[in-house]
């Protein structure tokens, strides 16, 4: 499993992270599952231990890696469930990057730093009840009143609405702007009129909290905008680049459980007399769960190096996404054929690896938005233009210094 | 204060049954190699002596360049530096050579007020090294350590877990140590020290700078001989049901079995 890009440091962080899946998470993650449980001392100990600011720069609070650890953290968590992958995605990719490339060092300060502590935790809201793909048309509003913009409007299928302290909100400032006229603002827990609540009886990512958040007369402070007013949609699009690569490098995790629980399961199940990995049609699902585990590892962390060199990675990133989610899914759903109606029961885990792996289908860009995105550029209708603010390239003595 | 952890790279317990009787004699078993479980506790004691009386942690450990991964685990945990001891002439040593090698690495360092080991290691079982480092230190000895209650005035007091119970024990300092998974539960490493761990730089002391020449150490030296090395036999699992007509006939039955198929009894 030796790869030319990761360096001692991942290997250990890797192993260090696979051991925590399978001391704190494999062992409960049935029951939570079932109970649609979120577990808030994982997220404490992960808290505790640095995943809540894997990637950040040691003076904002982190623990100083680069990109590809925060892939690795994906996948390893994701190793374990989905849950707490999603953790990762909306407070480290979505949210606290976000801040980290479009923040001015005043927010950095305030939001950033606790976040990447694990003091506060952060999610990411930009879905509403009658707008997903099309985030053009989000309905929230955000009306300026002198030092304030007063907030209406309601968020839905929010990772971690209910657990969070701090979220990203996008909001329309200009409803005639079309996508011009969105901005997005940093929003605390307490603010006035704002509520939130879980949604219950979801398919997978069951130990995960997603919710609803609503918006009366919320007032929030003009200097709480990240970024410009009306730069909104490409802040959205740019923190998508960062929680995809996290969801993507997740689903690797999920199709390497996948192999390991068939590969184990195929060499002590025997039928007509022999184990089940004798028969050939058995081998081709565990060969096809090998090339996916390979091809997909080598998108997304390629999209990893991608970004610790500062190089804009829209297309490779969506590709590593869609890749392996249905790459993921496939992978799960090929397990449990080989667990036969044990595979069907939730006595092994391969029957939730399908649930949760359904789900990233759908998050950050459904696979049929991603199609047309890799057509778009290919036929050369879409091309990215530079950002106000790029994603800055790992700088391992800028990351480490101190202060 | 210093605290001195003595650690062993060992296969991973998962893959323990995986490897050959000539696999292990060889001494390269081709698996995933971990710290010693049991040696993961006295690091994570190690460090929380630290945090508790002040002072540094250091893990040592003998055994060629692959053992660094199980120095550097250490480092990440909390230990404050590591040192490997190796050489090789350390080759195929035995309980007293490993002893007589790591007593004279504890010295080199400059010494230690403990010395901590786990009770023993997964692969090879002995239990034995901690006595022997003491021996060769002439230092107290002190085992089944399941908690220190104190380090004051030159002497540790301990609790000892024995099978009737539990004892409590002052020694003079310098001691060794071996405790059992009692005493803590130990910690991840945090994701800084993994990165800043994993750079580390770990001296290696050899035979000569540890003036110890090759008739003293290794297969040389060794006392105990690896004659025939073989796997326990595989556990075997069956259900039996016995039949009868009545209780009675069905407890015969039972005694039967156990007495003269099984002869367990
Ligand atoms: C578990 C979970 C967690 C989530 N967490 C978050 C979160 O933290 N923050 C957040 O903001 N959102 C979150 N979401 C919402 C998620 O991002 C949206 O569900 C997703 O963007 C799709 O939007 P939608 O559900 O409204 O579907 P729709 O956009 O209504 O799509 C319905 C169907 O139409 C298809 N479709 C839509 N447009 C086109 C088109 N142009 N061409 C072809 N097909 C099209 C879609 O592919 C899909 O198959 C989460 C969702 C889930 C399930």
């Amino acid at each position: 499993m030796k790869h030319y890009w990761f360096t001692e440091e991942h290997e250990m962080l890797r192993r260090v992270v696979r051991e925590f899946s399978e001391q704190e998470i494999r062992p409960k993650i049935r029951e939570l599952d079932a109970k649609e449980e979120f577990d808030r001392s994982i997220l404490d100990k992960m808290g505790e231990m640095g995943f809540l600011g894997v990637c950040i720069p040691v003076r904002y609070g982190g623990a100083g890696m680069d990109y590809l650890a925060l892939g690795i953290v994906s996948e390893m968590l994701e190793w374990g469930d989905t849950a707490f992958r999603e953790t990762i995605s909306v407070h480290v990719a979505l949210n606290s990057l976000a801040i980290f490339q479009w923040g001015t060092e005043e927010q950095k300060e305030k939001w950033l730093i606790p976040q990447a502590r694990g003091e506060k935790i952060a999610c990411y809201a930009l879905t509403e009840p009658n707008a997903g793909s099309d985030v053009r048309g989000i309905q929230t509003r955000a009306v300026r009143q002198g030092d304030v913009y007063i907030l209406n409007g309601e968020k839905m299928w929010i990772t971690l609405a209910d657990v969070a302290d701090h979220f990203l909100v996008f909001a329309k400032t200009d409803p005639e702007a079309g996508h011009r006229g969105i901005s997005a603002f940093l929003v605390e827990r307490g603010a006035p009129g704002l509520k939130t609540g879980t949604i219950h009886g979801k398919l997978g990512a069951r130990a995960s909290n997603t919710g609803w958040i609503v918006f009366e007369d919320t007032p929030v402070p003009a200097e709480n905008m990240l970024g410009e007013e009306g730069e909104g949609f490409k802040i959205a699009m740019s923190a998508l680049d960062n929680g995809r690569y996290t969801v993507a490098a997740g689903a690797v995790g999920v199709i390497r459980a996948s192999l390991e629980e068939s590969v184990a399961y195929a060499k002590q199940r025997t039928a007509f007399g022999q184990p089940i990995a004798n028969f050939q049609l058995v081998q081709q699902k565990i060969a096809l769960m090998q090339q996916r585990l390979d091809v997909a590892t080598q998108l997304v962390y390629h999209a990893g190096w991608l970004k610790n060199q500062g190089i804009r990675n829209t297309r490779e990133t969506s590709v590593a996404k869609w890749y392996a989610t249905e790459a993921a899914f496939a992978s799960a759903n090929d397990a449990i054929q080989i667990h036969g109606a044990y595979g069907y029961s939730n006595e092994y885990n391969v029957e939730r690896y399908l649930r949760n792996a359904k789900g990233a289908v759908i998050y950050e860009g459904t696979s049929e938005i991603h199609t047309l995105l890799q057509a778009q550029y290919a036929l050369g209708y879409r091309k990215d233009k530079p950002l106000r603010r790029e994603l800055p390239a790992y700088d391992p003595e800028e990351w480490t210094r101190e202060a | 204060m210093k605290f001195t952890v003595l650690l062993k790279q060992t296969p991973d317990t998962a893959e323990l049954p995986k490897i050959t009787p000539e696999q292990a004699l060889a001494g390269n078993q081709g698996v995933t190699k971990v710290v010693n479980p049991w040696d993961e506790y006295a690091v994570e004691e190690g460090i929380r002596l630290k945090e508790r009386f002040g002072g540094e942690t250091v893990a040592m450990s003998m055994g060629p360049d692959e053992v660094d991964e199980a120095l550097k685990s250490a480092l990440a945990m909390g230990c404050d530096r590591a040192v490997r001891l190796w050489d090789e002439s350390f080759e195929g040593s035995d309980v007293w050579g490993t002893a007589l090698v790591l007593a004279k690495g504890v010295e080199k360092d400059g010494g230690a007020d403990v010395i901590l080991t786990g009770k023993m290691s997964v692969d090879g079982n002995s239990g034995a090294v901690a006595h022997g480092v003491a021996c060769k230190l002439g230092v107290s000895l002190l085992t089944q350590v399941a908690k220190i209650v104190d380090i004051s005035d030159g002497m540790i007091t301990v609790e000892r877990l024995l099978d009737e119970g539990r004892e409590t024990v002052r020694a003079p300092l310098p001691a060794v140590v071996s405790v059992v998974k009692e005493i803590n539960e130990p910690r991840y490493p945090t994701f800084i020290r993994i990165r800043k761990a994993s750079r580390a730089k770990i001296p290696v002391l050899t035979a000569a700078d540890l003036g110890l020449s090759p008739d003293q150490v290794g297969a040389a030296a060794a006392k105990v001989k690896w004659t025939e090395l073989v796997k326990p036999p595989a556990k075997k699992r069956e259900v039996v049901i016995i039949e009868g007509e009545t209780p009675e006939e069905k407890a015969r039955k039972l005694l039967d079995y156990l007495m003269n198929v099984e002869k367990v009894i």
